[in-house]
């Protein structure tokens, strides 16, 4: 019975890991005795009216683990903290009659909107390459599928590095090698750094197990990033409300410039 | 000091948009002006998204315009029948506008024409004006009376049909090219985020031979609603209304026009309007140099199933 509930929270891990973890677990499962279990500092991340960024920080334990194992530092880490999913279009500029004008794009589909990766150390040294890129870890390894039509996609490939380094470069995608820090034997510590434009939504924490390049096990946990008080209320009413809202804004210029020629007046 | 924007999404210095506030506005009261085609591309230069530079910047401008509507509705220099023409062909103007923006906006093209559209009017707007008041000036220098261009005969425009009579203006013409250049007026208000007296008033007295005594009033008169009805629209249909950064703004932008409107009392007409031209030629040239100039980046990303 217990086996069961063991197996059922596997599968829970399994569909939050995505169907590539999933292929490969199928063929280790049971060969391991090892655990993971994961803790986030905080559920819910507010945006308030000074929001700056924030700093999330994720404890993990394993359990069952081999301890001739750690203390050579064959067990390794990956966490990956990944935001809530939407569509992405990727414009490219070309010179027409002397102007930049957008003039091809591509939209690739559901790419998450944030994304950090921290490891224990270098990626590529934690597991073969092809089996991190299987399990789709990594900014470069991430699914991005281009909806519609295309051409002869010989540009795919353009468009998605570019799409990977513009998302880099803002800031939304990060990686750190050595985020991941062992705190005792068989605990561990991930800090993640939400940027300040860290988009609203459910992200998903997820940490992954290595051992001896082998994937063991692997666990995940919801982070909610709302937005709070004042913020909240305004973005509900502009997308629930539009009218009324534009109504206020409108409102609210009137009161601001007919108050200020009242207050200023001269006779 | 940063204060969140919960449309635009980001985090900006609030003393930075307190400033851009003020200094449009102080702009503004000065010349006697709406103030809108400052503030959009002060917000586009600022990384503002256009899409919320334009909304937003439509709601300063019902906030910069409306107390000098109110002004000139109590000496009674608004013809309100005009007006509504007027207004009747911005809205209609304006509804188009705003399908046009959400179009745009779709297949990529939204920034660019927001900026080609600007670097248009304000060349030209800013070139004729700087021509007409080094003219000026040049006379005054001279001591030869200054001449504006008096409206005097009539021209094609008065022989269109549907004619009818402005008590108010004293004048007796066609709502066609009322409503028409109000409907224009409604495109630019939405798809630009201005006011758009800058070419309406000259066009008021040069084409339409409207007496200057009404055309100021009528023009805000128009602008309030059209700008008003633009708001709430944008806001209904992209979302992209920051009223955190337009009232900002328009708390800025009203106390700095105060001090403007002092300033500008000591100044000289002709001076005045060459320093606003020469004011609207550097925005036109900034946005120009933008367009030219090979991007940092020729590529970009956003977010959402757009595409062509």
């Amino acid at each position: 019975m217990r086996a069961l509930g063991r197996l059922v929270l596997f599968a829970v891990a399994l569909m939050v890991a995505g169907p590539a973890a999933a292929q490969s677990l199928e063929r280790e499962v049971g060969d391991f005795t090892e655990k993971l279990e994961i803790g986030i500092s905080t559920d819910e991340i507010s945006i308030t009216s000074d929001f700056r960024g924030a700093d999330l920080t994720i404890f993990g334990a394993i359990d069952g683990f081999d301890a001739n194992l750690l203390a050579q530092g064959k067990y390794n880490i990956i966490v990956v903290l990944e935001g809530p999913k939407d569509h992405a279009t990727v414009r490219r500029k070309e010179r027409v009659f002397g102007i930049w004008v957008n003039t091809q794009s591509m939209t690739f589909e559901l790419v998450p909107e944030a994304y950090s990766l921290s490891t224990t150390r270098d990626i590529e040294t934690i597991a073969p390459p092809r089996d991190i890129a299987n399990m789709g870890i990594g900014v470069d390894h991430m699914r991005l599928v281009p909806l519609g039509f295309i051409g002869d996609g010989s540009s795919l490939g353009e468009f998605r590095n570019a799409f990977r380094r513009i998302r880099e470069e803002s800031g939304v995608y990060q990686r750190d090698p050595g985020g991941v820090q062992f705190i005792s034997s068989s605990l561990f510590k991930a800090s993640v750094r939400l940027p300040a434009n860290v988009p609203n939504g459910v992200h998903v924490v997820r940490a992954y197990l290595f051992r001896e390049g082998l994937f063991v096990a692997a666990k995940a946990l919801p982070l909610r990033v709302v937005k709070t008080g004042l913020e909240q209320a305004i973005t509900r009413a502009a997308h629930d409300q539009p009218v009324i809202y534009g109504l206020l804004a409108v409102a609210l210029a009137v009161i601001t410039g007919w108050g200020a020629s009242l207050l200023f007046r001269k006779d | 000091m940063t204060v969140y924007l919960p449309i635009a999404e980001l985090s900006v210095n609030i003393l930075i948009i307190l400033g851009m506030g003020a200094a449009v506005g102080f702009l503004s009261g000065m010349f006697g002006v709406g103030g809108g085609f400052l503030i959009t591309p002060l917000l586009i230069f600022y990384n503002i998204p256009p899409v919320v530079a334009v909304a937003t910047g439509a709601n300063q401008v019902v906030a910069s315009s409306i107390s000098g509507a109110i002004t000139h509705f109590r000496r009674g220099t608004i013809d309100i029948k005009l007006g509504t023409v007027l207004l009747c062909g911005g809205l209609v103007g304006a509804t188009l506008g705003v399908w046009l923006f959400s179009m745009l906006r779709r297949i990529g093209q939204l920034d660019l024409v927001i900026s080609l559209l600007y670097v248009v009017l304000l060349g030209s707007v800013g070139g004729l004006m700087l021509w007409e008041s080094i003219g000026a000036m040049r006379k005054a220098a001279k001591n030869q009376p200054t001449q504006l261009r008096r409206p005097g005969q009539h021209n094609w425009i008065h022989g269109l049909p549907l004619k009818m009579r402005f008590k108010k203006s004293k004048i007796y013409l066609s709502v066609i090219p009322v409503a028409t250049l109000g409907f224009c007026i409604g495109i630019l208000t939405s798809v630009m985020g201005v006011g758009g007296g800058f070419i309406m008033v000259p066009a008021m007295i040069y084409l339409l031979r409207i007496p200057t005594s009404v055309v100021v009033g009528t023009s805000l008169f128009q602008i309030v609603f059209v700008s008003a009805y633009t708001v709430i629209v944008q806001a209904s249909t992209n979302y992209t209304v920051d009223i955190v950064l337009a009232f900002v703004l328009m708390i800025a932008g009203v106390i700095g026009a105060q001090y403007g409107v002092r300033v500008g009392q000591r100044l000289r007409g002709e001076q005045l309007r060459a320093l606003l031209a020469l004011l609207v030629l550097a925005v036109g040239i900034r946005l120009s140099i933008e367009l030219i100039i090979p991007p940092k980046d020729i590529y970009s990303v956003v977010s959402g199933g757009f595409g062509f």
